[in-house]
């Protein structure tokens, strides 16, 4: 039996959540700032895209950007001498595109909720822009950033189209749970599939049941 | 409205005619082949058999070989059978659907190394593959491709030197990883490699040895089929010079 896939998995879900909750919380601080209503609506719309879209779809761009013909993908092997597609940080990348709109709008949605008057008030006392971001606002919204990191996580720890374009399947290297699981089946072993499937299944209830503990508790302040 | 029906019911009835009346001049064959058969059967084959022998018509039906034996023992009413491995084609003949002679040893398929189009690593022999940095293979758990490239590299006592190695869980995936460039090298089929000529440079085919049996196809003539002549004809012509032109240019072998 191979454990690699699990520790995998956890790297992987751990480094692009890092990256998912700065990369989410900016990009829901800068629709939330947009002035004009159009820009808003479409920068919305294109960061929520990935979340829409089939995993292979998404798979198909991160390819045609990051592949080896693509522009990222042959300016990083020109100047760097260094291939992502289908080593270990392709994975990172795949789940943190993947899981990056929960992020996103949990973020957006928990801004959306502070009220506006505190952010002027602070204004008027001379506040910052970047201090009010994490003063008032990331101080106010932390239950819904906290809640949208989470299903990030379990969203990013699940990615499996994606991740099998740009990643590959590599033993001990690339293979994913999700991947290791297709793998499995696909070769007719149910049983170790199975152990693959208890972990993932593990993980995610895990990650629901911290959630419903917070609202909970949340309630429970609020009385 | 009634009109409509009328004039509808009129040009179905002047359809249903012809058709039946086609029937009665020309034949047509149904020719169960494996889904690797296809691009050189629709495109070439098929064609030109048809433009020479205009009574006949033939209608291709493709599949993984496994499935249309399926689909046979299930009651399709195939004519000729064109399977991707003996074994499909063994089952057949010994549950009594194909005669024994009626068997041929069509082509061969070979297992070839390949490598993107402006591969840098310059390689130059089967063996070579140990000197990339990332190699696709099929899944040889699951992948007959895979199962091929594994056992000809075990064979060569390659397998436990290979460099890290993603396994895909068809051919088709590993050719695409490979145009992609994703991975330095992989092993297909040869007619995969053929029909992506663009993207793919063939280094070698897997030497002469390596593999304990040929990857063959073989073709028969159904037991039940209405039309033994015509069956028999395209068998001949798929034997024929003009045929084993178009095979090999799809890749195959001919036996």
């Amino acid at each position: 039996m191979d454990y690699s896939p699990i520790l995998i998995s956890l790297k992987t879900a751990c480094v692009s959540i890092l990256i998912t909750v700065v990369l989410g919380i900016m990009a829901a601080w800068m629709v939330y700032r947009a002035q004009n209503e159009k820009v808003q609506i479409v920068l919305d719309s294109l960061f929520t895209l990935p979340m829409i879209l089939p995993p292979t779809v998404v798979g198909f761009f991160l390819l045609l950007v990051f592949g080896v013909k693509g522009p990222v993908g042959k300016f990083l092997l020109d100047f760097f001498g260094y291939k992502i597609a289908f080593q270990w940080p392709a994975t990172v990348l795949a789940a943190t595109v993947i899981s990056f709109p929960l992020m996103y709008r949990n973020a957006k949605g928990a801004f959306d909720q502070v009220d506006r008057n505190l952010l002027d008030c602070a204004r008027t006392l001379g506040m910052s822009e970047t201090t009010i971001l994490w003063k008032v606002l990331i101080a106010n919204a932390i239950p819904g950033l906290v809640s949208g990191s989470i299903l990030s996580f379990a969203r990013g720890l699940g990615e499996f189209g994606a991740t099998s374009m740009i990643a590959g399947n590599i033993a001990g290297k690339t293979r994913t749970l999700p991947v290791a699981v297709y793998t499995e089946v696909a070769a007719g072993n149910m049983d170790k599939a199975m152990v693959y499937v208890a972990c993932i299944v593990f993980a995610a209830f895990v990650a629901v049941a911290i959630l419903d503990y917070m609202s909970i508790r949340k309630e429970r302040r609020w009385r | 409205m009634k009109k409509i029906l009328i004039v509808l019911l009129c040009v179905c009835a002047l359809l249903g005619g012809c058709v039946q009346k086609e029937q009665e001049e020309t034949v047509t064959l149904t020719v169960a082949a494996a889904a690797s058969l296809k691009n050189v059967m629709e495109e070439e084959l098929i064609p030109l058999f048809v433009s020479e022998n205009p009574t006949i018509t033939i209608a291709g039906t493709y599949d993984s070989s496994g499935k249309l034996q399926a689909q046979i023992e299930g009651g399709l009413e195939a004519d000729l059978f064109m399977s991707a491995a003996t074994k499909q084609m063994n089952a057949l003949v010994e549950e009594d659907y194909i005669t024994q002679q009626d068997v041929t040893e069509l082509l061969v398929n070979k297992i070839v190394l390949i490598v993107p189009k402006d591969s840098a690593y310059g390689l130059q022999t089967y063996e070579d593959i140990v000197k990339v940095s990332t190699v696709v293979l099929g899944d040889p758990e699951s992948v007959p491709a895979g199962q091929y490239a594994k056992e000809s590299l075990t064979n060569l006592g390659l397998w436990e030197s290979l460099p890290q190695t993603s396994f895909a869980t068809n051919v088709t995936e590993v050719l695409n990883q490979v145009a992609q460039g994703s991975a330095d090298a992989g092993i297909v089929y040869a007619t995969d490699a053929a029909s992506m000529k663009d993207d793919v440079v063939v280094i070698s085919e897997a030497p002469e040895g390596c593999l304990e049996k040929e990857v063959i196809y073989p073709a028969g003539v159904l037991k039940n089929t209405k039309y033994p002549q015509q069956a028999e004809a395209f068998m001949k012509f798929l034997q024929s010079d003009e045929a084993r032109v178009i095979f090999e240019k799809y890749g195959f072998t001919v036996k």
